[in-house]
């Protein structure tokens, strides 16, 4: 794990948080977008533990901040599917374009 | 032993890249089925990148509540929503390449300014161990107002998904 | 005599330290480790399936007894045979794949269920010293790893195009995120007894004694004992938690649509479970490889196939859950009592005289009762109407 620069990581998971965020901007299904979200909460949890590793704060800050990221992502799938569901039952689509009822 | 340092720097370096790769079958696979195990797979990966930070706590936490719950419920999601063997149907808006754009700029950015930064990385912290016993003291003495504020989230969260997933008419309560 | 029964104890361990050794006088160090881990992964794909084709021999010999019949005597002395019988019908079945299937992913589900029930053999510790991997997360690992097995519940269940498939990986998943939750927290109490995650260290805070500091011999390791087991037989599925895969009802569950060897992987993936989480049981409650006289691995194994025919016995002797009282059972019953177990440690690790024995079997006893009393179903009064005339 020595071997590795904190920048390599650092830039792994910026990437890993712009898949989620491109995912995020251009699916049309709700769920899809639920998941990329999910994807760059977990980019910024790696940041989290790579700071945590490589530089001289308490090491136990990083990891906790990341279970608590994790606690929070957890709750936000569940809201989020439990409202998708309910989005489901009245207007039996989960395209976010074809829920257009307040735009014009 | 170099060679066996070498090959955990490669195998890691491995793992980033397949994240990768499953992160973008995440974001461009049609079938939303399959974005969700792709979404499985990433989070396992990560699991394993975790191993290599030597977090094997927070790695095993991630494969419990990611992989064991919230993959769960987002298959659970997707099986009462889609039909089992319906047409595949367009996934993406026409923001495609706007989105491309744009984010190409935001990832060059942050390159440049990851590169330039000075890091403090330490010897010391790199050695550094965290044992399970120094989180759970930290979760329950420095940290223990996050904590219960995360309790009561969980608890909210709980309580206004079933109030929103559940039917409305009383009569067809389960 | 003790000199012969301590190496008889130790005789795998030393088998391959002799081995490393003689290739550590020629071979580098780093091949070395290579040539360990290599050993220890064989030995436990090795160990897997063997486990698994006498399991399903001993489950239906057991079940033939229970049920008044021989059960397979053919293939061999007493059948000893016929799981290699069975495992060359099944290679040389047919492979059948629906024609709507998602086929990658219909290939992948068998292959996938199995990775995990062969992780979780990693943190058994089957004797002394025999841990694979002592990993000092070990509990929590085998929790997370266990987790996993939805998934490819999920992608069978999904990619077969059945609703019978599917129904029954609806039910799958409802029933092992439920269980799965009374099964952690039945854990936590020798956690913290043992204050360590690691499955060895938790076997060591149960020695001495005379096997009385087993975690069992305690009112909060009993009820934790049995919780366990019962979310135990719930996550691998089998009677009378069967409900994914109830034949009367859905077919096969999940696996209708496998045939062959695809079939024979869930299969395998089952049982070898039902060995691992029969395995943990005894390493948390019941002193895991610790007793006198015989080899330590002998008595985890001793204990793990006690267990294992508790769960064939429930099987002979249950009928099958419906969906509803299943899923009351784990939310509305268990759920509570692990949480009042819990407590109930948390207070015996401060007093553990006979005044804390009574006072725990009461707060159980009264517990229990009023959980009982909670979750009796409603049955309507027998309504008698008085004849007319």
């Amino acid at each position: 794990m020595i071997g590795i620069p904190l920048s390599h990581i650092l830039i792994f998971s910026l990437l890993l948080f712009a898949i989620g965020v491109y995912g995020a901007l251009v699916r049309r299904n709700i769920i899809g977008i639920l998941i990329s979200i999910e994807l760059m909460l977990n980019a910024a949890n790696i940041n989290l533990i790579a700071f945590s590793k490589y530089t001289s704060l308490s090491p136990a800050t990083g990891q906790i901040f990341a279970i608590f990221v994790i606690a929070i992502a957890a709750t936000a799938a569940a809201v989020g599917l439990a409202i998708v569901l309910a989005l489901y039952r009245v207007r039996k689509t989960v395209y976010t374009d074809e829920v257009n009822l307040l735009k014009w | 032993m170099p060679i066996l340092e070498m090959a955990a720097k490669f195998g890691t370096y491995a793992v980033m890249a397949v994240i990768l790769i499953f992160a973008l079958g995440v974001v461009t696979l049609r079938n939303i089925f399959h974005c969700a195990l792709c979404l499985a797979a990433a989070l396992i990966g990560t699991a394993v990148l975790y191993v290599a930070f030597r977090a094997e706590y927070l790695a095993a936490i991630q494969i419990l509540l990611y992989v064991g719950a919230v993959v769960t419920l987002i298959i659970f999601a997707i099986m009462l929503t889609e039909h089992l063997a319906g047409k595949t149907v367009r996934q993406n808006n026409s923001q495609s390449p706007l989105a491309i754009a744009g984010l190409l700029g935001f990832v060059a950015l942050l390159t440049v300014v990851i590169l330039k930064t000075p890091w403090p990385v330490t010897q010391t912290a790199l050695k550094a161990k965290v044992s399970v016993m120094a989180l759970g003291e930290a979760l329950m003495g420095t940290y223990v107002f996050p904590f219960e504020v995360i309790s009561i989230i969980l608890i909210a969260a709980l309580i206004g998904t079933v109030v929103i997933a559940k039917k409305d008419a009383p009569e067809e309560r389960l | 005599m003790t000199k012969i029964l301590e190496f008889i104890d130790s005789i795998f361990v030393a088998a391959k330290a002799w081995i490393l050794c003689l290739l550590g006088h020629f071979l580098p160090a780093w091949i070395v480790v290579l040539v360990s881990i290599t050993i220890s992964g064989v030995v436990i794909l090795c160990l897997g399936p063997v486990i698994m084709m006498y399991l399903t021999l001993l489950e239906r010999k057991l079940i033939g007894r229970i049920q008044n019949r021989y059960g397979p005597n053919r293939v061999g002395i007493w059948g000893l045979l016929q799981p290699i019988a069975d495992g060359i019908k099944m290679f040389t079945k047919e492979d059948i794949v629906p024609a709507n299937a998602d086929k990658v992913i219909h290939l992948l589900a068998p292959i996938a269920i199995v990775v995990p029930a062969l992780m979780i053999f990693l943190v058994v510790p089957f004797g002394k010293g025999m841990t694979t991997v002592n990993l000092n997360i070990g509990l929590l690992y085998f929790i997370a790893v266990s987790s996993i097995t939805i998934l490819p519940i999920f992608m069978g269940s999904w990619a077969s195009r059945n609703k019978y498939s599917l129904l029954g990986g609806m039910r799958t998943a409802a029933q092992m995120i439920s269980y799965e939750i009374p099964m952690t927290l039945a854990v936590v109490p020798a956690i913290m007894m043992s204050q360590s995650l690691a499955t060895n260290a938790i076997v060591l805070a149960q020695a001495g004694g005379h096997g009385l500091n087993w975690f069992i011999f305690t009112p909060w390791g009993i009820v934790g004992f049995i919780i366990f087991f019962l979310c135990a037989t719930a996550e691998c599925n089998r009677p009378p938690f069967d409900l994914p895969e109830a034949e009367s009802e859905l077919v096969a569950g999940f696996h209708t649509e496998y045939s062959g060897m695809k079939f024979a992987l869930f299969y395998m993936a089952e049982y070898m479970n039902a060995f691992t989480l029969c395995g943990i049981a005894a390493t948390l409650f019941l002193g895991g490889w610790q007793g006198p006289f015989l080899p330590s691995w002998l008595w985890f194994f001793g204990k793990t196939f006690i267990l294992i025919c508790v769960m064939i016995w429930f099987r002979g002797t249950f009928p099958r859950f419906r969906v509803d009282h299943l899923m009351a059972f784990a939310w509305k019953f268990l759920l509570p009592l692990t949480l009042i177990n819990i407590l109930l440690t948390a207070l015996w690790q401060f007093t553990s005289n006979l005044a804390a024995w009574c006072g725990s079997i009461l707060v159980l006893g009264i517990s229990l009762w009023t959980l009982v009393k909670l979750n009796r179903t409603f049955v309507p009064e027998k309504r008698h109407y008085p004849l007319e005339s």
